[in-house]
């Protein structure tokens, strides 16, 4: 078999004297969609900051394709083309779409000024993909609704051609239809091969969009799962109590059995 | 805020007059205020406050404090607060002084007024503006200790600073090169002024084709050609009608005849000479039209709003917003070194109360102009104009008679009313920021 897309061994993160992560190892493959499940606290969103290089390891090595790699800051995870979809929409809300999509990557002109006419055009061509109805191209993101907002997001995502996409509770903020069209377009970009890892609280959700599971249960990782051979009960007996079906690949927090 | 139909409809149609002109309505608003400022003094003064006389004092008044308020408007719009702005003023003024009066003509034995004293106090000053705002930046951004508090006590050390200095002496007269910078004695005259306008109006007409053009080229959507042709023409008119003013304010004939006597030509008979713009006040304008290209057209200007708008946003975004905080607080020591240069040399000499309060001036003319202090929004124009209200507020009280104790009482009234209405103004628009 292939080297997985993204293998994440043994991750370790503290914070003060907490292990947030301990020793937690997961993998994604091209064009899957790997949930990241657990209770607030868990330390899932943690483990993804380190992938996306907003929080520095403490210990644990990221392996990208195969190969070791070194993502210290979001600019090294930029390069490695993982991209990250925030629960709290990392958006700035007082600029306009085009400002936030090329946000720390402006295009610039040839004078060496930062060509904000170009940037609107590809803004608008990529939103006319995702969200055709998308027109709202000079107020300021603060402005949109919660489905618009999350098009610029995701928009960012698939523009510098991410391989790697982390979301964090995508849906969190959303109505019926727009966690919907969320929903949708997970299914486009893993049929392009790109492989997603979904942080969610919906079982449901999880149970839908994605192929395998990973629950953790205070900073450890109480199994993987590929969630058609288990039910949601047996995912929240996981979350809550930490005990793995039989069916499942057991991690070092799984409830040991007396 | 749901994808209504609506909503969706593209593009729409211009509702009235102004949306079709596609201008900033805060900014009308405040240039509103500003004429009704001036036409209620020039009413209750007989006439006095419209004169070119006063109009040109107005402008060399306003510049020093307008200077560090387009440094300003980084700062608050960064979600900071520089209290320290009238003492490192006093500090930079403090260093020029003595390079001019004590430095170059002792220390490297080149006299009184030697031509290389002016470039040698600017750049000393500038450098310890630049250092003392990095180092302050440094305090903020690095060490996380808030900005109130590191300018809280810049406020009180630069102050010391410049007294310790110079021992609490007034030195002067400064240079006479330096002292072009103050306003009344260094100004264009009426030939070059009129160039100035000339190269300004011809660079704003090449701005609004240049602009059009681009949105042509990608298919956006344009403003109505009359549209165009009118804010055309009413910037060309504004340029115009400023330099006009500042050209119609004569220079004495006294006055006169000592430039022709030092020139040694006669005074012809029947000469007058206008001021024209004030060196003082092309540094301003250059000032502006910089920072204005910094805030809209670098990466560094939308750095700052994008930090200012979500600094964990901009985190996320690979953006390092600490070496930012350097940055936009560099800029502002930056500024404060060139406010020192037009204070210090307006005035003719260095005091040691030079710049004393201005940093509350500062912070109001930047919030006067639609500065958010909860960050992320602001206009360099708005702290201009922000700046220009406030001077011509309180020398309008002056001119009518105002006692002192009154015309602080109605400039911070007019603050908190400022601050209102642009609260007002944000809710009706929609403005969530």
């Amino acid at each position: 078999m292939t080297a997985p897309l993204v293998e994440m061994r043994d991750m370790v993160k503290s914070f003060g004297g907490i292990k947030a992560v301990d020793h937690v190892s997961i993998d994604l493959y091209p064009g899957e969609v790997v949930g990241v499940l657990g209770h607030n606290g868990a330390g899932k969103s943690v483990l993804m900051k380190m992938l996306s290089g907003a929080l520095p390891r403490d210990g644990g090595e990221i392996y990208i394709n195969g190969e070791k790699a070194e993502i210290d800051n979001p600019r090294d995870a930029r390069n490695y083309k993982i991209e990250t979809i925030y629960q709290y929409l990392a958006l700035a809300d007082n600029l306009d779409a085009a400002s936030n999509l090329f946000l720390g990557r402006e295009l610039i002109s040839q004078t060496g000024f930062v060509d904000d006419a170009l940037m609107e055009a590809e803004t608008r061509k990529i939103l006319a993909r995702l969200n055709p109805n998308f027109r709202r191209f000079h107020t300021p993101v603060s402005g949109l609704s919660g489905g618009q907002r999350q098009s610029v997001a995701i928009a960012r995502a698939v523009y510098f051609n991410a391989k790697i996409l982390i979301m964090d509770e995508p849906t969190a903020a959303l109505g019926v239809q727009e966690t919907q069209m969320v929903a949708e377009l997970i299914e486009q970009l893993k049929s392009e091969g790109i492989g997603i890892l979904l942080i969610d609280h919906d079982i449901h959700q999880v149970k839908m969009l994605c192929d395998r599971a990973n629950v953790m249960k205070n900073g450890q990782l109480v199994g993987t799962v590929k969630v058609d051979e288990v039910s949601e009960d047996d995912m929240l007996g996981m979350i809550i109590a930490g005990k793995c079906p039989p069916n499942a690949i057991p991690g070092p927090g799984a409830l040991q059995n007396a | 805020m749901t994808d209504t139909p609506t909503a969706a409809s593209a593009p729409p149609k211009p509702r009235n007059f102004f949306s079709a002109l596609e201008v900033d309505t805060r900014l009308l608003g405040m240039i509103g205020a500003f004429v009704v400022i001036c036409l209620v003094f020039n009413f209750l003064t007989d006439g006095r406050f419209m004169t070119p006389r006063n109009l040109f004092n107005l402008t060399i008044q306003t510049a020093s404090v307008a200077i560090m308020a387009t440094g300003m408007v980084f700062v608050i719009v960064t979600r900071n607060i520089d209290l320290s702005v009238g003492s490192l003023l006093a500090t930079c003024s403090a260093m020029m002084a003595m390079t001019q009066t004590w430095f170059v003509p002792d220390w490297l034995g080149l006299g009184l007024n030697n031509p290389a004293t002016m470039p040698i106090a600017v750049v000393v000053g500038i450098l310890t503006g630049l250092l003392i705002g990095a180092f302050q930046g440094w305090l903020i951004g690095y060490l996380a200790i808030p900005a109130f508090i590191v300018t809280l006590g810049g406020f009180l050390i630069w102050r010391n600073v410049a007294w310790h200095l110079t021992k609490g002496q007034t030195i002067g007269p400064l240079d006479e090169n330096f002292q072009l910078f103050g306003g009344i004695n260094g100004t264009l005259g009426e030939t070059w002024s009129w160039v100035f306008a000339a190269l300004a109006v011809a660079g704003s007409f090449y701005a609004l084709i240049q602009s059009r053009r681009t949105k042509i080229a990608h298919e956006f959507p344009v403003k109505p050609v009359w549209a165009e042709a009118l804010i055309g023409a009413i910037i060309a008119a504004t340029i115009i009608g400023f330099v006009a003013i500042l050209n119609a304010y004569e220079i004495p004939a006294a006055r006169l005849q000592r430039i022709y006597e030092a020139r040694g030509e006669v005074l012809p008979e029947g000469v007058v000479e206008g001021y024209g713009i004030p060196i003082s006040v092309l540094l301003l304008i250059l000032i502006v039209i910089v920072m204005t290209i910094v805030a809209r057209r670098t990466r560094l200007g939308r750095y700052i709003f994008a930090t200012g708008g979500n600094p964990e946003a901009a985190a996320l975004a690979g953006i390092n917003t600490r070496l930012l905080t350097v940055k936009v607080f560099a800029i502002m020591g930056m500024l404060c070194a060139i406010a020192a240069i037009v204070a210090s040399s307006r005035q003719t000499f260095h005091s040691n109360d030079i710049g004393t309060l201005d940093e509350l001036r500062v912070i109001a003319a930047a919030v006067i102009g639609g500065t958010a202090l909860a960050g992320g929004m602001g206009t360099i124009y708005g702290a201009v104009l922000g700046a220009l209200i406030m001077q011509s507020l309180q020398s309008g009280m002056a001119m009518v008679g105002v006692d002192a104790p009154y015309q602080n009482m109605v400039v911070g009234s007019v603050l908190v009313l400022a601050v209102f209405l642009d609260i007002l103004y944000r809710r009706r628009t929609g403005d969530r920021t």
